[in-house]
């Protein structure tokens, strides 16, 4: 399974990449390359130009802010996972990347990188839309700030224009007290999601839910926040009763089709174990601030 | 009366544009002219004739072609050889000592019975070997943990449980079980 | 003997090599000037070739070459039918490259040569092939067997390949006398073998000395050299068939011929440049062999006490698009449906269906797991239905230790010869893995996790494994002069089985050499080329016994030699520590002396080579060099062909809990009792249960190979298609029993397939257990998923609560 031929480009600057990004037709980005080169393998992509930004020096920053974590396009998804600062601002950002796949994809592949794939099953766009988090994107005419529940359109399709290169990634950190728990089914250790959770929970003092929030990944064609669950929940007590009937809603939200490995019935029955189970998780983790 | 062939002039390479690569394998300076399409695995087995690297799937599931990346385990078969030009990169044929003995992960292999066909073997040792040498990470060597240790790379033949042995004995050998 | 290693944990003597990275697959080989071949694949299930356009593709740079059915000389076949038999009345193979018809998603139409493989890929997407609307046939073999079925073959009525009926005993008077009947209809799902090797295919012909050397991943080099030389029209002697290491076989790599094993020889000679065909992992799914489906509807009848009289089987057998090894699967699973219980009378009934999609051939366990689970579910049901414990059930009914051997009368098995179970201690087994579970302790978790709401069930299964079958194999051993090194070769090959060290054990027991100091070459027609091939656990039986009868024969001469260089007699001589001792002295001579002593010289090399020269004392004679009947060297070869089949035999059991909320399972313990006769090595054999249990894992629960309805494969990739991680396969507790195998001298059973066999229906047990107190309906189709086990709790009327 050989990949076609292509142009390849491996520019020093960030201005030559979206240059060439803009003077192409059909560009990839090639980052880790773990989500692209497997498509390029079976020949799904073709692309006629293949950018390779690893010697963009300043896309492999990553930094942390006062209310966020910032990742630069060319940072790898391990050493992210691995940091323990970013593990005190954020500790659902290694829960999550720990499902991702196994340590030698993660130690290629970027998280910049998963985000423009937008694979329906991949799960760092729910990570991305349970913190509220963004991306930047750069093309010849500017940059512009793509929220993450603008980001994600379907399955392997995001509403970056063709000309457009995500320079970083910003996910918010947890704010104090915060609850947090990734969960997800899978058949094998580290195989895509048949169904993924990733949850936020806030209490204020008298143990009311401030906010939560839960999104969803390989129930729909995209990943996603299951707002209406997450309206049954806001404000209460965040009660057994109150948990089971948000992931009874939350069913509508699987969209998914029968596939080799699971029915829509049975994924929403997974997506309604996997829910209560996370929240609960993510309940028993907030502390009072 | 037989009739002998001329031998036919075919080109020697294909049309594809070259890229030059300057990369360090196993400790060794090369510098070749690749395709910018080959895959790294191939680059290894048929450019450097290192075959001790194999392809299982060439998807990333099967972890027959992992290799070390600047220090990290990665997948030659998800690699192209451009993207590892100025890297360093090793490949099971680094880890047997000068001297012809073997590194304790291979060591450990042999005595536990952790290999039948060999085919998904180097694969395993590059991995276990970056997990091992990896100081930054805690290592759990419980049954459970060294099987997610071990998830990310196949085995069709020894249904596993002799490597989980063997990875135990190899963290042992190299103090990693303190 | 002082020394022996029959029994020994001996270290595999051929790991440096494998874990260095010295493996030498065929990829690995490296040919000088190389040209490499990618195929093109039929993307329907059934239609006709209306036409085949290659020009674009042969203008494409880097592209030698573009085959079709038209100009591949008298290749243009259909390729052999390996096994014929009288039941398969409509056999059907195919051609390398397909001519007007295309039978599967992924047959071969076209092959294209080319400068390497990325430009062989991209040149078969330029080979313009036209195909008539697609035709529609059924995949699934209850439709295909109708009379309203459209047709695979045309004149293939029925799509029937095969029919079948084997009786032993009286099974309509049995159902006569019966007090009880138990009636289940099983289904086991298609899989594929998924070697982490995928095929390969290498040649090179010299086209001065007229010599085709052909490296092919196969677990048959002799069969494969002896096709292609009838094929070709080649001499045999002219052709060399290699199997260098080999990545894995477990059945898929035992098939000849498969379209490149011709194709790439040919295109070698034709094009006189060496070709080579690496498979990929998507043609790995989509044009090798694969196997498993059939449909059993199973009845046995029993007395009230559970004594099962009699069993009536009419079984549904998948053979995909064309039937090449024959209905062998389907005979083994017909023979194998008895299991290990008396059952005196019998009726099994079968066809083999011809579907649209890609061919079936054995893959590890040959129908045995097919039979197994049939057998197995149906005890299970028979024990529920009368209100018995599973283990009381099925001891009622096991062969006992005294009624062996046990025919079964009137029934062939799949190598032509008797049903005849040669020995076993299966009451010893059971026992023995009841006593491992410790069955009270086991209930005591379960209720106790009942109450908690958790779900913990126990799973048993009972196999019988044939093992060892015929035809023959060889082994021939030659010490060598210089080093006293034992070389041995047999017509066998090992493809991760360690053959390398099973062997060495054997000839250095006789020939008193460490077992590192023995070099096995097999799978090289070149060294030794009388026998047939790797398959049906039969290594260690049938080579292994030939090759024991060799090294006695040879050690017999070295004791002859080596008592007229010593002076002494044979009975007071040891051989052992590569060396001949005379008993309780310090008189010796190596191994190697006597080697060279043996073969009467002109011109001496060595010290030892002078003593054999025609002028030395020794050696000095009046007499011919060589007595009458003489060979010289040492020098043996011998073979073994058995008398039937030697069925090896065990029991496998697993707790498991089942979590309903996401009808997911976690295995709390694995237990294999097993028995396997004299083990030449625990280790070895232990390695072979255990990789066979994990492919049985795979068939129990991960691996199913999906088509849609128009045969177009669903996931031919290995995200889609589940085989096993280390974090899916439970952890083994492994015990062995010895019954010898009276039927050869080494006492050995096979063990190749023994793990897989009963792991589907262990699983399938252990889930219905767990999860009986929610009322879930017997698990009749393997491989099992959470999605189906989710499906069947909710048939059974099962609502999910919190």
């Amino acid at each position: 399974m050989k990949p076609p031929l292509f142009e390849y480009l491996r520019p020093s600057s960030l201005e030559e990449a979206i240059t060439a990004r803009a003077a192409n037709d059909y560009t990839a980005v090639l980052a880790g390359g773990q989500s692209l080169i497997p498509t390029m393998n079976f020949r799904i992509a073709n692309p006629t130009v293949l950018i390779d930004i690893s010697r963009i020096e300043s896309l492999k920053k990553y930094s942390i802010e006062e209310n966020e974590v910032i990742i630069g396009a060319m940072v790898r998804q391990r050493d992210i996972e691995l940091n323990n600062s970013i593990f005190v601002v954020n500790p659902l950002i290694r829960e999550t990347l720990e499902h991702v796949a196994h340590v030698p994809i993660r130690s290629r592949g970027t998280v910049a990188g998963s985000l423009a794939h937008a694979d329906a099953a991949a799960e760092l766009p729910a990570l991305l839309l349970a913190t509220g988090g963004s991306v930047v994107a750069k093309n010849i005419s500017g940059s512009r700030v793509i929220e993450a529940n603008s980001l994600f359109q379907f399955h392997m399709t995001t509403t970056l224009s063709h000309d457009e290169i995500i320079t970083e990634v910003r996910i918010p950190s947890l704010k104090p007290g915060s609850g947090w728990a990734f969960k997800e089914f899978t058949r094998r250790h580290g195989d895509y999601a048949i169904a993924g959770i990733a949850v936020i929970i806030n209490m204020s003092s008298e143990g009311l839910c401030e906010d939560i929030s839960l999104a969803a990944c390989g129930i729909a064609a995209r990943a996603l926040r299951l707002e209406t669950s997450e309206e049954i929940l806001r404000g209460t007590n965040l009660d057994n009763g109150l948990i089971k009937e948000a992931a009874m809603s939350a069913t509508e939200y699987v969209t998914a089709a029968d596939d080799t490995h699971a029915s829509t019935q049975f994924r929403k029955h997974v997506l309604m174990t996997l829910l209560q189970r996370a929240i609960a998780t993510a309940k028993s983790r907030t502390s009072k601030v | 009366m037989k009739q002998y062939k001329i031998r036919s002039d075919y080109p020697e390479r294909s049309d594809d544009p070259l890229h030059s690569v300057n990369v360090t394998v196993n400790g060794q300076k090369i510098t070749r002219k690749v395709s910018p399409r080959r895959l790294l695995a191939d680059f290894l087995r048929h450019e450097l004739g290192l075959t001790g690297t194999h392809v299982g799937c060439e998807h990333g599931v099967c972890g027959c072609c992992t290799v070390i990346i600047d220090g990290s385990a990665a997948r030659s078969c998800l690699t192209f050889a451009v993207q590892v030009d100025g890297a360093e990169v090793r490949t099971v044929e680094s880890l047997q000592n000068e001297d012809g003995t073997l590194h304790p992960v291979q060591e450990a292999f042999k005595d536990c019975h952790a290999l039948q066909c060999g085919f998904c073997t180097p694969g395993f040792l590059m991995s276990i070997v970056s997990q091992l040498e990896d100081s930054d990470s805690e290592l759990d060597l419980s049954d459970d943990g060294i099987r997610i240790m071990l998830s990310g790379n196949l085995c069709r033949c020894t249904g596993y449980q002799n490597i989980v042995t063997a990875v135990r004995q190899a963290a042992e050998r190299l103090n990693r079980d303190q | 003997m002082a020394t022996r290693t029959f029994g020994e944990r001996v270290q595999r003597n051929n790991d440096q090599r494998l874990l260095t990275g010295g493996g030498r697959y065929v990829d690995d080989i490296p040919l000088v000037g190389a040209l490499h071949a990618a195929f093109v694949r039929s993307p329907y299930a059934r239609a006709q070739i209306v036409s085949i356009d290659t020009s674009l593709a042969k203008k494409h740079p880097g592209v030698i070459e573009v085959y079709t059915c038209d100009n591949i000389g008298n290749l243009d076949i259909e390729m052999p039918l390996l096994i014929p038999h009288p039941a398969l009345h409509s056999p059907k193979t195919q051609r390398p490259l397909a001519r007007e018809g295309v039978y599967y998603v992924g047959q071969t139409v076209a092959m294209v040569v080319a400068i390497d493989r990325y430009v062989a890929e991209d040149a078969s997407r330029l080979v313009e092939v036209e195909y008539s609307e697609p035709l529609k046939c059924s995949i699934e073999i209850e439709e295909a067997v109708l009379d309203s079925a459209p047709l695979v073959h045309p004149d293939v009525p029925n799509n029937i390949a095969a029919h079948c009926v084997q009786v032993s005993g009286e099974p309509e008077k049995a159902f006569q006398d019966a007090e009880h009947f138990t009636k289940l209809r099983v289904r086991v799902d298609r899989s594929t073998a998924a070697p982490m090797e995928c095929r390969a295919v290498a040649a090179r012909f010299d086209s001065v000395s007229g010599e085709l050397t052909v490296w092919d991943g196969t677990q048959a080099p002799i069969s494969v050299r002896g096709g292609i030389a009838s094929i070709f029209n080649i001499d045999e002697d002219k052709v060399r068939v290699i199997a260098p290491d080999v990545g894995g076989g477990f059945g898929q790599k035992v098939l000849l011929f498969y379209p490149d094993e011709l194709l790439v020889p040919y295109a070698a000679m034709e094009l006189n440049r060496p070709v080579k065909y690496i498979e990929d992992r998507t043609e790995n799914f989509l044009g090798s062999t694969q196997e498993r489906t059939q449909i059993h509807e199973l009845e046995l009848a029993s007395t009230k006490d559970g004594i099962v009289l009699g069993l009536k089987d009419s079984f549904l057998h998948d053979t995909g698009a064309f039937i090449p090894y024959g209905i062998a699967v389907a005979q083994v699973a017909s023979s194998g449906v008895l299991g290990p219980y008396r059952i005196p009378n019998s009726r099994v009934e079968y066809k083999a269906i011809y579907t649209p999609i890609v061919p079936v051939t054995p893959y590890r366990g040959c129908g045995r797991p097919h039979a197994c689970f049939a057998i197995e579910r149906a005890m299970d049901q028979l024990a529920d239905e009368l209100g018995l414990d599973r283990f009381e059930v099925r001891r009622r009914n096991l062969i006992a230790e005294d009624e062996f051997p046990y025919e079964r009368p009137n029934l062939l098995f799949a190598d032509g010869l008797a049903v005849i179970y040669d020995s076993g201690q299966y009451t010893k087994a059971l026992d023995m893995i009841h006593e491992k579970i410790d069955l009270d302790d086991f209930k005591l978790q379960q209720s106790e996790a009942a109450k908690d709401g958790r779900y913990l069930g126990l799973g048993l299964s009972f196999y019988v494994e044939a093992t060892g079958i015929g035809p023959y194999e060889g082994g021939h051993i030659k010490i060598h002069p210089i080093t006293g090194k034992v070389y041995v070769n047999t017509g066998l090959t090992t493809q991760g089985q360690g053959h390398e060290t099973v062997f060495a054990q054997i000839v250095s027991d006789q020939l008193g050499v460490d077992p590192a100091d023995v070099i096995l070459v097999e799978g090289d027609t070149g060294a030794f080329d009388w026998g047939v091939a790797t398959y049906a656990s039969r290594a260690a039986v049938v080579s292994g016994n030939a090759i024991h009868l060799a090294s006695v024969k040879a050690r017999k001469i070295v004791m002859e030699a080596a008592g007229n260089m010593l002076e002494a007699s044979t009975d007071d001589l040891e051989l052992e520590g590569g060396e001949v001792k005379v008993r309780g002295s310090d008189v010796s001579v190596s191994l190697a002396a006597v080697a060279t002593a043996c073969n009467p010289l002109r011109y001496a090399f060595n010290e030892a080579a002078q003593a054999a020269t025609q002028f030395a004392p020794a050696a000095r004679s009046d007499e011919p060099a060589l007595g009458d009947g003489r060979a010289p060297g040492i020098e043996t070869t011998e073979y073994y062909a058995p008398p039937h089949a030697t069925w090896a035999y065990g029991v496998h059991a697993a707790i498991l809990e089942v979590d309903p909320g996401l009808c997911s399972i976690d295995i709390k313990r694995y237990i294999c009792v097993h028995d396997c006769g004299n083990m030449i090595n625990p280790t070895l054999v232990e390695g072979q249960v255990m990789g066979g249990v994990a492919q049985g894992m795979g068939g129990a629960f991960f691996e199913r190979v999906e088509f849609d309805s128009e045969g177009n494969p669903r996931n031919a990739n290995f995200m889609d298609f589940l085989v096993p991680y280390a974090t899916e396969v439970p952890q083994i507790e492994l015990h062995h029993i010895e019954t010898p195998s009276p039927l050869n001298p080494l006492g050995v059973k096979g063990v190749g397939e023994a793990g897989t066999i009963p792991v589907a229906p262990v699983i399938a047990s252990a889930i219905e257990d767990a999860l009986k107190p929610l009322g879930i309906k017997k698990l009749h189709n393997v491989p099992l998923s959470p999605n189906s086990i989710y499906e069947a709790l909710i048939e059974s009327g099962w609502e999910p609560k919190a």
